[in-house]
């Protein structure tokens, strides 16, 4: 990547609306000079040997070489540096995936300085500390940590409250609050802590922190290959056999024909025959993915995860947060009879200017963007008495000194503001109740507002209708999930009919209401039971068993250590809708690899068209006509196929890197559109760009 | 009548009745491979060999059931072909020598039929009715079988059983091989073709020369070597011989019963995994292959350049006069796009590119529609590799029908999409590298290139026809031929029953608008697009030389 910092997505672009395409770092075309030092280095065989297809590469030139130094001719070392350079390429692919990661890890190693711990050692009982090295610390050690002081080590904060600075591994420089207990008590090692004092309980060995174990994996070092590699891998080996053994066979027919070739021209049609194209980039396919979901903050412990979110079937997303914006609001007000809905928006405003929760909040906002009212501060009123929401009144207002007597409003409530209003002589008519059950039916909550002036008894204005507010897009986003064939469940602590409204709302295929950890383990284990694979997102302690059941489990950093521990992603921004993004990064991964080897095994019909009427046409003159890109002679048809075969797999590692563009879709235009661009494209692409190298080869002297 | 026009009239009719089969057919084997049902003389069979026919095997001891079956039946044939002279119904011809006779054996037990040696001169009737047809049988309910086990490991779940050998080859040969075979030995006998139990006639030609022509029981047999995709001739002409191929009504028939079983299949698997429309999906790749290749190699055979086609109206030499151009191109695809390999003309005299064709076919794996069974499992195979390539490219791990392509399975596809091209590529080259074997060449050149070509594709692919022009009855052929049909028989036999046990174990997945579906034109397009591009193109480099070289000079 090319800016080596975690730079958390915005959070306007991580919750854009539909249509929308899964973007990615850009290539810096300086990495490809930088990585090549590494790219020649892993020229080494046992290196090689892990990749087959390239493996037979590097074996072929190495025969090359020897045959062009005890034949030399311009033809024997074009072939030979080329095929040098196909293998180099290779590398190159891998080195520069590979660079990216550890540009990210040198910052991630920056915050691993060596830190001086205060080790209690009898704590709870005593205070004694000593000063131990943050390296040494074990696991079940508990250490004290004050403002301005570095955490130590991972674990889980067992005393006290404090803010802690975690850009250095979110890159979000708002602190966050710890505190013992509960779902925010987890620390990392290498934050800061900016505020009061905490006792960390270290929950990690040493040398396996969190940050540890963030470098491996961008780094590369812990990768393994995925099951999907793996199939993959097999088939190219085999498709390799296949070739070798039809060009290795193909000299005692050749010899019979009278025309026997060369090992140069040999080693050529095997290097141009077998899938190089996709071997060389498939390791580095796999590592940019990994690495795009590094780019938007998430870790994945390992590749198998990534490939499984392209193959997620389910999604279970948290309501608040993921399908809301996690605060009630005020969605309209609606009048008593005889009342105008100007006078009660006014009367609404006035009694939500002392209410700072975000209901409250929202009252206001409402009054100003739906009536036209201007929101008034709390000072320009005089005379006034602000009468302050709080959870035992659970009502707000205000009373005004005027010319006819004390004028009060109160908001609140639906029982608190009804009994006030008894308590003042008034009487809730039958119209406003039937209007606060019927928001309370459809899922909302009612809020009542009343006034009273002077001696007059108190009366009811109206009710606000308070409504989860889903998030802006969801609907278009679950649409396009369906299309893709994914399920989403939504999981909610709140009622069967509140869940309801708002699954309905949402748009979302099914809902989990009244959730407890329990249920929403059960209902992971239905889902696979029928073969389906499920992806979620927790943070709690209680989370973990189902995070841990789930195929994709996405941990909140802001989360306990437990939840981080069990699931296989971490999202360090803790943005739950990012799950939707996972699984596009997932499927995005997947279709590159199948595209690029679609891709490569296409190319074999131009190479062959090229090849083998060069190695034959003399002997046998009929087969110029196989010559149909008009190649200029065997020479120089033969260089420019393996030149084509070599220059490709650098044209392709931006595409490696990017992923190929992927739109959400059903699968059948999926297939359609990739069909189209890299098998069709693949037959198509190799004729043009071999027959323009021709052009330009066939003027290098010893190759016309 | 025209020759075009017949040679369209005939392809309409073949077309037709295959269509009309293809439902009833491949439902009625559907039925019989899943029905719990035994048949009293089934159950006394089991009883003989000793079988719980209600018990399941899991596939390793399927396998070993093909093969212990498969082994049993080539040393039986073999001590009968050896000993044939000591027993009845010999017709007094000679002793035949051990090599041919292990070729031979090997040879009809591998569905193959490749014949070194000319039918009426070195088999007795004992010998073809006890050894040979009864291979024409059970050779071509083995490869039935082993496709069923591979269905049912698309079918089943989380299981390590896929199904009973010794009652799937009971099945299929009492209740489909059997009755079909009655019902059109009968209407082969009806068209001309012999069934008797005479010595030889003897018979003074035109030029005065005396033939002796065996009479025997060829149509019982001519019915299973082309039902069961056999191929193996009761007379040395095979099915350009008047007696088991008299007219153009029975060559259209003998045309229909190769390809029916084969093209029928795909509804069976349709059947089974509970969707007919990926049944279609198969046999519309299949038609395609064989509509494709039978039009091309007809269109090749009528084109004329030289002076005598041009006098002759076409590629006439080696081909009857009574099938004429358009019914033998017809029948050179369909037996070798089957495996089956019988003949009604002297591929060795086809043009260039016709020739070219008829090992391209073979070459292709023989899965359009393929040999009884060996075609449907050649062909979900190469289903398999298609859709781990293009499943990728909508965004899911692969999976057909709901099962997943994992290392495993890709482990197993692709060593079979390596097994035959490797056997036929490594046959050809050492053929050519010894000097000795290539002087058994009738022909110089490319040409003579192509008659062994041909010789080891037909094997390894088990198709049994041959090219001619090649001696091959010598030690070298007959044992290095023999060992490309054992490995180009079992070896893919084992890779499909280990795909098919991995199949079973699977839980599967539900089938989303996510899912790759592959049922539709654009997976029958990409399915033949692998086809060409990962199995057809490997051997270009050897067809380069030998057809492709000969027909653009």
């Amino acid at each position: 990547m090319s800016t080596p910092t975690l730079t958390p997505v915005p959070a306007d672009k991580a919750e854009s609306a539909a249509p929308h395409r899964v973007s990615s770092g850009l290539l810096d075309p300086k990495l490809l000079l930088t990585s090549l030092p590494d790219a020649v280095k892993k020229l080494d065989p046992r290196v090689m040997v892990k990749n087959p297809v390239m493996f037979v590469v590097e074996v072929g030139s190495v025969v090359t070489t020897v045959s062009a130094m005890a034949n030399p001719s311009v033809f024997a070392w074009s072939i030979t540096v080329w095929l040098w350079l196909t293998t180099i390429f290779a590398n190159l692919a891998e080195a520069v995936a590979e660079g990216r990661g550890k540009a990210q890890a040198d910052t991630l190693r920056k915050t691993k300085t060596e830190s001086v711990a205060r080790r209690l050692t009898n704590w709870p009982a005593t205070q004694d500390e000593e000063e131990v090295p943050g390296t040494a610390l074990k696991l079940g050690d508990h250490v004290v940590v004050e403002a301005g002081q570095v955490i130590p080590g991972d674990g889980d904060v067992v005393e006290g409250v404090a803010s802690v600075d975690e850009s250095a591994i979110t890159g979000e420089s708002a602190p966050v609050i710890r505190e013992s207990g509960g779902d925010r008590s987890a620390v990392t090692g290498g934050t800061k802590v900016l505020s009061d004092r905490i006792v960390v309980k270290i929950a990690s060995e040493p040398g396996k922190s969190f940050i540890d174990r963030m470098i491996a994996l961008v780094e590369g070092a812990a990768r393994q290959k995925t099951p999907n590699e793996i199939a993959l891998n097999i088939l190219l080996a085999s498709l390799t056999i296949v070739f070798l053994v039809a060009v290795v066979t193909l000299q005692p027919m050749a010899t019979f024909a009278g025309a026997p070739q060369s090992m140069i021209v040999l080693v050529a049609l095997i290097v141009a025959l077998i899938p190089t194209t996709i071997g060389a980039l498939l390791s580095a396919i796999g590592i940019a993915g990994m690495d795009r979901l590094v780019q938007r903050n998430v870790l994945a412990m390992s590749g198998r995860a990534v490939e499984a979110a392209g193959d997620v079937n389910t999604l279970l997303l948290d309501k608040t947060g993921t399908i809301t914006l996690g605060n009630r609001q005020a969605a309209e007000f609606l009048p008593a009879p005889g009342v105008s809905t100007d006078e009660l928006a006014s009367a609404a405003q006035l009694s939500s200017l002392a209410d700072e929760t975000p209901e409250g909040r929202s009252i206001v906002v409402l009054a100003k963007t739906e009536y036209g009212l201007r929101a008034r501060a709390q000072g320009e009123l005089t005379h006034a008495t602000w009468v302050p929401f709080t959870a035992q009144t659970r009502m707000s207002g205000v009373d005004l000194d005027e010319a006819e007597g004390v004028h009060q409003v109160r908001k609140g409530a639906a029982g608190a503001v009804s009994n006030w209003v008894s308590e003042n002589g008034g009487s809730v008519g039958g119209e406003v109740a039937a209007l606060v059950d019927g928001i309370s039916a459809a899922g909302g909550t009612p809020l009542v507002v009343a006034a009273k002036v002077g001696a007059e008894p108190a009366r009811v204005l109206g009710v606000i209708h308070l409504k989860d507010v889903v998030k802006e897009g969801m609907r278009e986003r679950f649409d396009e999930l369906r299309r893709m064939g994914i399920k989403t469940i939504m999981i909610t602590g709140d009622n069967p009919l509140t869940a309801k409204a708002i699954a309905e709302e949402a748009g979302v295929d099914d809902f989990l209401a009244e959730a407890t950890p329990e249920d929403k383990m059960a209902l992971i284990k239905k889902e696979q039971e029928g073969g389906k694979l499920v992806a979620m997102t927790g943070d709690g302690t209680n989370d973990a068993p189902a995070l841990a059941q789930a195929d994709v489990g996405v941990a909140m950093n802001t989360g306990t250590m437990a939840a981080k521990e069990a699931g296989n992603m971490v999202d360090l921004d803790s943005n739950p809708t990012k799950l939707i993004e996972i699984v596009e990064i997932g499927k995005q991964l997947l279709i590159t690899r199948g595209a690029l080897t679609t891709f490569s095994i296409s190319n074999d019909v131009a190479k062959y068209f090229a090849i083998i009427p060069a190695m034959f046409a003399g002997v046998y003159p009929g087969l110029k006509h196989l010559n149909i890109m008009g190649l200029h002679s065997p020479q120089s048809a033969i260089t420019s196929a393996i030149i084509f075969n070599a220059l490709v797999i650098v044209g392709l590692i931006p595409l490696a890197l990017r992923g190929v563009r992927y739109r959400p879709a059903d699968a059948s235009s999926l297939l359609t559109r990739n069909i189209g661009i890299y098998g069709i494209g693949g037959l198509i692409v190799p004729f043009v760009g071999i027959k323009l190298i021709d052009l330009v080869v066939q003027f290098i002297p010893g190759l016309s | 009548m025209g020759s075009t026009l017949a040679g369209w009239l005939q392809a309409i009719a073949l077309v037709g009745a295959l269509a009309l089969c293809y439902r009833p057919l491949g439902d009625y084997i559907a039925k019989l491979l899943t029905s719990a049902k035994h048949l009293r003389v089934e159950r006394g069979i089991y009883k003989v060999i000793g079988v719980d026919g209600d018990a399941d095997q899991r596939w390793p001891v399927y396998l070993r059931s093909v093969l212990a079956f498969s082994a049993v039946s080539v040393l039986f044939l073999y001590a009968l072909i050896r000993l044939q002279t000591f027993l009845l119904l010999n017709l007094g011809v000679p002793q035949m020598e051990g090599h041919q006779a292990w070729n031979t054996a090997i040879s009809f037990v591998t569905n193959t039929n490749w014949q070194s040696y000319s039918g009426e001169s070195a088999m007795g009737h004992l010998v073809q009715m006890m050894g040979l047809a009864v291979q024409n049988f059970v050779s071509a309910a083995v490869g039935i079988a082993v496709v069923a086990a591979l269905i049912r490991g698309f079918t089943r779940n989380r299981t390590d059983r896929v199904g009973n050998f010794w009652v799937d080859l009971t099945r299929i040969s009492l209740r489909l091989l059997l009755p079909l075979s009655i019902i059109f030995a009968l209407v082969l006998a009806a068209t001309g073709v012999v069934q008797n139990f005479h010595g030889f006639t003897e018979v003074t030609s035109l030029t005065n020369e005396v033939q002796k022509i065996p009479g025997g029981p060829v149509a019982s047999q001519e019915v299973i070597k082309l039902l069961g995709t056999n191929g193996g001739g009761f007379y040395n002409a095979n099915s350009a011989h008047p007696f088991e191929n008299p007219t153009g009504f029975s060559n259209l028939i003998e045309i229909f019963l190769l390809l029916v079983i084969a093209f029928a299949l795909p509804r069976t698997f349709g059947r089974m995994v509970g969707d007919n429309r990926q049944g279609y999906a198969i046999v519309a790749v299949m038609g395609l292959f064989w509509i494709a290749s039978a039009a091309l190699l007809t269109f090749a055979e009528s084109q004329h350049h030289g002076t005598a086609l041009q006098a002759a109206g076409a590629a006439m030499e080696g081909k009857e006069q009574r099938f004429g151009i358009a019914a033998s191109g017809l029948f050179a695809a369909s037996t070798t796009l089957t495996s089956t390999g019988a003949v009604n003309s002297f591929h060795d005299s086809f043009t260039p590119f016709g020739g070219g064709l008829t090992i391209f076919n073979m070459m292709l794996g023989e899965i359009a529609p393929g040999g009884t069974g060996s075609g449907l499992y050649g062909m979900l195979v190469l289903a398999i590799v298609a859709v781990f390539v293009a499943g990728l490219m909508v965004g899911r791990t692969p999976e057909y029908l709901g099962k997943k392509l994992g290392g495993r399975e890709m482990k197993f596809a692709s060593l079979y999409i390596l097994t035959t091209p490797t056997i036929v590529l490594v046959g050809t080259g050492v053929a050519m590298a010894l000097p000795g074997e290539r002087a058994g060449m009738l022909n110089s050149g490319a040409h003579g290139f192509s008659e062994v070509l041909y010789a080891f594709t037909s094997a390894a692919n088990n198709n049994g026809s041959a090219f001619g022009g090649i001696t091959v009855n010598t030690d070298w052929y007959d044992t290095a031929l023999g060992l490309a049909m054992v490995f180009g028989r079992f070896l893919p036999i084992v890779f499909v029953m280990a795909l098919a046990g991995s199949l079973a174990q699977q839980q599967p997945v539900p089938a989303t608008p996510g899912t790759l579906p592959t049922h539709k034109p654009l997976f029958v397009g990409l399915l033949s697009g692998v086809i060409l591009i990962v199995v057809g193109l490997t051997y270009f480099p050897a067809l380069a030389l030998g057809p492709i070289a000969e027909g653009l000079s």
